[in-house]
C-alpha cells in the first residue's frame, strides 16, 4: 500500500521497521530522543523504543561516533545521527580511520556494522562551516559505502539496506529535501547499495547526478526538452559502490555525458565519474565529459551568492548545450 | 639536555588494598610466567626488528608488565579490553599465542591480523582483545561503546546479565586528546562500566608529563570533573595492582559506573625503536629498574616460600623456549598471498575500487569481481 509521505518520514520508516526486526539497531546522537530529532526525522521514536535504543548524546561527535564504532565491534548495528555532516569533520578520525579500516586492520576479526546518517550539503545561507558537501572528501577512502537517495521513496529503501548492511554505510540526506513528499510503500523494502536508477530515458545525453542536485537535472531537462534535447537522467544513488555500468551503458546509447555533482571539482565524485567514462567509453564519447560542481570557493551566506555557487539548472543546460554542441 | 624532575605526585592511594585477598599461589606464579612471555615476546621482537624481521614502528612493554598481567588478572575471561599502540602485552596477557603475535610482527598471514594490522594492531577476538589501536587516544570511545554493548545486549537484547566489565587502556600521553574527555564524559553521563587505566610511565614519546599536562601530578582530578571513581595504583607491582584493580573492577561490574585510574609505571625501553631517550637521565632509568616488575614478583614468591630460584630460573627456561618457537613458527609462516590484499576491506562481496587509477589486474568490473569472489 503506497501512499504519500516526507522525506524525513521515509527515513523514519526505515530505522523503525528495523528496528522492530532487529533489536541489535539502536539511534544515537544529538537531540534524536527527548527532542524528537533536530529535524524531526526520529520525532516519536523515543516514545516507541524507549531511552535505551534512542539515545540522547552530548555535543561530542568523536565521543558518539566513536562509541557507535566500538558497539558495532561487538555485533550491534547502530545508527549514529550527524546533525548535519558538516559537524562529522570534528570526528573524522573515528569515521575515516577506525569505522571503515576496522575489519582490515583485524584481519577479518571485527567488523563495523554501522550507520552515519545525517544532513549533507547546502540547508539553505548556513554559510562556510555548516554547508559541506562530504561526499568527495570522504569516498576515497575504502572500506565504507556512500548512499545519497535523492527522493523519499529511496530515502526508505536505500536506508534500509544501509541498516541491514554489514559493512559501515554513510548516509547522505538534505535539509532541503526533508519536507520533500512522495509515494512510498507503507512495508518494508530494500533498495540495492550500488544500483544506479534512470530517472528519465532520453537519446541524446546522459546527465549524471547524486542526492538533491537530480532535480537540478530535472529542471534542466524541461528547458532542454524545449530545445530538443532529449537528456537521459541517471539518479546514481550510490556513490560507493559506484555503478559505473549503468552509466557506461547509457553513454554508449547518448555518446554525451555530463556530471552534476554538488561538491568541489577538484578530486571529487565528478571527477571520478568522468574519468572513467572517458577510459570505458573512449571510442563512443562524441565530446568530452562536462562537469557541474559548486563553484570552488566557501560557501557564502547571501542567498544570491548561495545559488550562484551551487549547480543549478542554469550551469547544467549550458554544460548539456555545450557538451551537444548546440550552445 | 633539559633534566627532566618528576612533578610531585598524588600518592599511592589503592582503594581496599588491604581487603583484597591475591589470588592463590598457582595464579601468581601464572602471572609471573606471563609477565615473563611478555618480557621475552618484547625482547625478542626488538632483535627482530633489527634483523629487519619486523617492520614499521615497534613500541615494546619492557617494564609495564604487571599492569597487563594485573589488570587483566582482575577480569572475567571474557571482559573486552581495548588498548593503544603499546599493545603486544596487553594481547598476550590476554591469552593470544605469541605464535600469531610474533607472525602479525612479520607480516606473516599466521599473524593475529593476516599481517594486516601490524605491531600496533593486536586483535583478538577469541580472547576479546579488541585492539591495538594506533591513533593516540582514538581507543578510548571505542572502549565505551564496548560498555555501551554489553550493557545493551543485557538491558535490551533480554540475555542473561552479564555484567561485563570493559577495561581501555591509554597512555598518559592520551589524556590531553580530546576523544578521551568526550568518552570520559559520555561514559559518566550513560554511566558505562568501563575502566580507563592510564598507564603513566611518565613520558608521551619524549615529552615529560610536566611539559605537556597541566597538574601533571593529580590527573585523577580529570576523573573528578566528571564525577568518576579514580585510583592511583602502584603499576610496577603485579600484587598492587591487583590489589588496586580488583576492588575498582568489582565497583564498576556491580554499579555500572566507568572508573578511572592513574597507574604509575615506567617503560625501560624508548617510545620505539628508534628513540635515544635523550630526554630522561640514566640515573633515572636505574633508579626504575630497581623496581622491575618481574623481579619483585619473583621475590614475592620466593620469600613466600614454595618458589626457589631454581623454580624461577626453569620457568624462564621455559618462556625462552616457547618465545624461540614463535619466532621460528613465524619465520616459517608464509608471506600473505596477494589476494589477501582485497580481503577484509568490505564484508560485503563488493571489493575494493577497481578504477583506472589502479594496477590492471585489478581494473576488473564489478561484475567480473562477484564472479571470482563466488567461485
Amino acid at each position: 500500500m503506497t501512499r504519500e509521505i516526507h522525506f524525513r518520514d521515509a527515513l523514519r520508516e526505515a530505522m523503525s521497521d528495523e528496528m522492530r526486526r532487529d533489536e541489535r539497531v539502536f539511534l544515537i546522537g544529538e537531540e534524536v530522543a527527548e527532542y524528537d530529532g533536530a529535524y524531526k526525522v526520529s520525532k516519536g521514536m523515543l516514545e516507541e523504543f524507549g531511552p535505551r535504543r534512542i539515545i540522547d548524546t552530548p555535543i561530542s561527535e568523536t565521543g558518539f561516533a566513536g562509541l557507535g564504532i566500538g558497539a558495532a565491534m561487538m555485533g550491534l548495528r547502530p545508527i549514529v545521527e550527524f546533525m548535519s555532516w558538516s559537524f562529522s569533520l570534528v570526528c573524522a578520525d573515528q569515521i575515516l580511520n577506525n569505522a571503515p579500516k576496522m575489519l582490515y586492520m583485524s584481519g577479518g576479526q571485527f567488523g563495523c556494522p554501522i550507520v552515519f546518517r545525517g544532513n549533507d550539503g547546502a540547508g539553505g545561507q548556513l554559510g562556510s562551516t555548516h554547508s559541506w558537501c562530504v561526499e568527495s572528501l570522504y569516498a576515497n577512502v575504502p572500506g565504507m559505502k556512500i548512499i545519497i537517495p535523492s527522493n523519499p521513496y529511496d530515502a526508505k529503501g536505500l536506508l534500509t539496506s544501509a541498516i541491514q548492511a554489514d559493512d559501515p554505510v554513510f548516509c547522505l540526506e538534505s535539509e532541503r529535501m526533508l519536507s520533500m513528499a512522495g509515494d512510498v510503500p507503507e512495508e518494508s523494502y530494500t533498495i540495492p547499495i550500488g544500483k544506479a536508477h534512470i530517472v528519465r530515458p532520453g537519446t541524446d545525453c546522459t546527465i549524471v547526478s547524486f542526492g538533491r542536485a537530480v532535480h537540478f537535472c530535472m529542471e534542466a531537462v524541461e528547458t532542454l526538452a524545449k530545445e530538443g534535447i532529449d537528456c537521459e537522467v541517471i539518479d546514481g544513488r550510490s556513490i560507493k559502490p559506484l555503478d559505473i555500468d549503468t552509466i557506461v551503458a547509457s553513454v554508449r546509447k547518448t555518446n554525451r555525458c555530463v556530471v552534476v555533482d554538488q561538491s568541489w571539482s577538484f578530486a571529487s565524485v565528478g571527477s571520478e565519474v568522468a574519468a572513467e567514462v572517458h577510459r570505458m567509453c573512449f571510442d563512443d564519447l562524441d565530446n568530452h565529459v562536462y562537469r557541474v560542481h559548486s563553484d570552488d570557493v566557501p560557501a557564502p551566506y547571501a542567498w544570491n551568492l548561495e545559488q550562484e555557487m551551487l549547480p543549478n539548472a542554469h550551469k547544467i543546460c549550458q554544460a548539456v548545450r555545450g557538451v551537444t554542441y548546440t550552445a | 639536555m633539559t633534566t627532566t624532575t618528576m612533578p610531585k605526585t598524588d600518592q599511592v592511594t589503592t582503594p581496599s588494598t588491604a581487603q583484597t585477598p591475591l589470588p592463590d599461589a598457582d595464579t601468581l606464579r601464572k602471572w609471573l610466567r606471563d609477565m615473563m612471555l611478555i618480557r621475552e615476546f618484547e625482547v625478542r621482537s626488538m632483535q627482530a626488528y633489527q634483523n629487519k624481521l619486523a617492520g614499521g614502528f615497534l613500541h615494546v612493554y619492557n617494564g609495564q608488565e604487571a599492569v597487563a598481567v594485573g589488570c587483566i588478572g582482575a577480569l572475567r575471561p571474557d571482559d573486552p579490553v581495548i588498548t593503544a599502540y603499546r599493545d603486544h602485552g596487553h594481547a598476550l596477557a590476554r591469552g593470544m599465542d605469541p605464535k600469531v603475535g610474533m607472525a602479525e610482527l612479520f607480516g606473516r598471514i599466521g599473524g593475529c591480523a593476516k599481517g594486516k594490522g601490524g605491531s600496533m594492531h593486536f586483535f583478538d577476538a577469541e580472547h576479546h582483545m579488541y585492539g591495538g589501536h594506533g591513533i593516540v587516544g582514538a581507543q578510548a570511545p571505542l572502549g565505551a561503546g564496548l560498555a555501551f554493548a554489553t550493557k545493551y545486549r543485557d538491558e535490551v537484547m533480554g540475555s542473561s546479565k552479564n555484567n561485563h566489565v570493559t577495561l581501555c587502556f591509554m597512555g598518559d600521553g592520551a589524556i590531553n586528546q580530546g576523544a578521551v574527555h568526550e568518552a570520559m564524559n559520555l561514559a559518566a553521563v550513560l554511566s558505562l562500566p568501563v575502566i580507563f587505566i592510564v598507564e603513566n610511565n611518565f613520558y608521551a614519546m619524549g615529552t615529560a608529563i610536566d611539559r605537556s599536562t597541566a597538574a601533571a601530578g593529580h590527573i585523577c582530578d580529570r576523573a573528578a570533573g566528571y564525577e568518576m571513581e579514580s585510583a592511583v595504583v602502584d603499576g610496577m607491582d603485579v600484587l598492587e595492582v591487583y590489589r588496586g584493580m580488583k576492588p575498582l573492577v568489582d565497583y564498576c561490574r556491580e554499579t555500572s559506573k566507568p572508573v578511572f585510574v592513574d597507574m604509575r609505571c615506567y617503560r625501560f625501553k624508548g617510545h620505539s625503536m628508534s628513540d635515544p631517550r635523550k630526554y630522561r637521565t640514566h640515573d633515572e632509568e636505574a633508579k626504575w629498574e630497581l623496581e622491575d616488575p618481574i623481579e619483585r614478583l619473583a621475590a614475592h614468591l620466593q620469600g613466600a616460600g614454595g618458589v626457589t630460584a631454581e623454580d624461577t630460573k626453569a620457568m624462564a627456561k621455559t618462556v625462552r623456549q616457547e618465545i624461540r618457537a614463535a619466532v621460528d613458527w613465524a619465520k616459517q609462516s608464509p608471506e600473505p598471498p596477494i589476494e589477501e590484499l582485497y580481503h577484509d576491506v568490505y564484508v560485503d562481496r563488493w571489493g575494493p575500487y577497481t578504477g583506472t587509477s589502479v594496477p590492471s589486474f585489478m581494473q576488473r568490473r564489478s561484475s567480473d569481481r562477484e564472479q571470482t569472489n563466488d567461485a
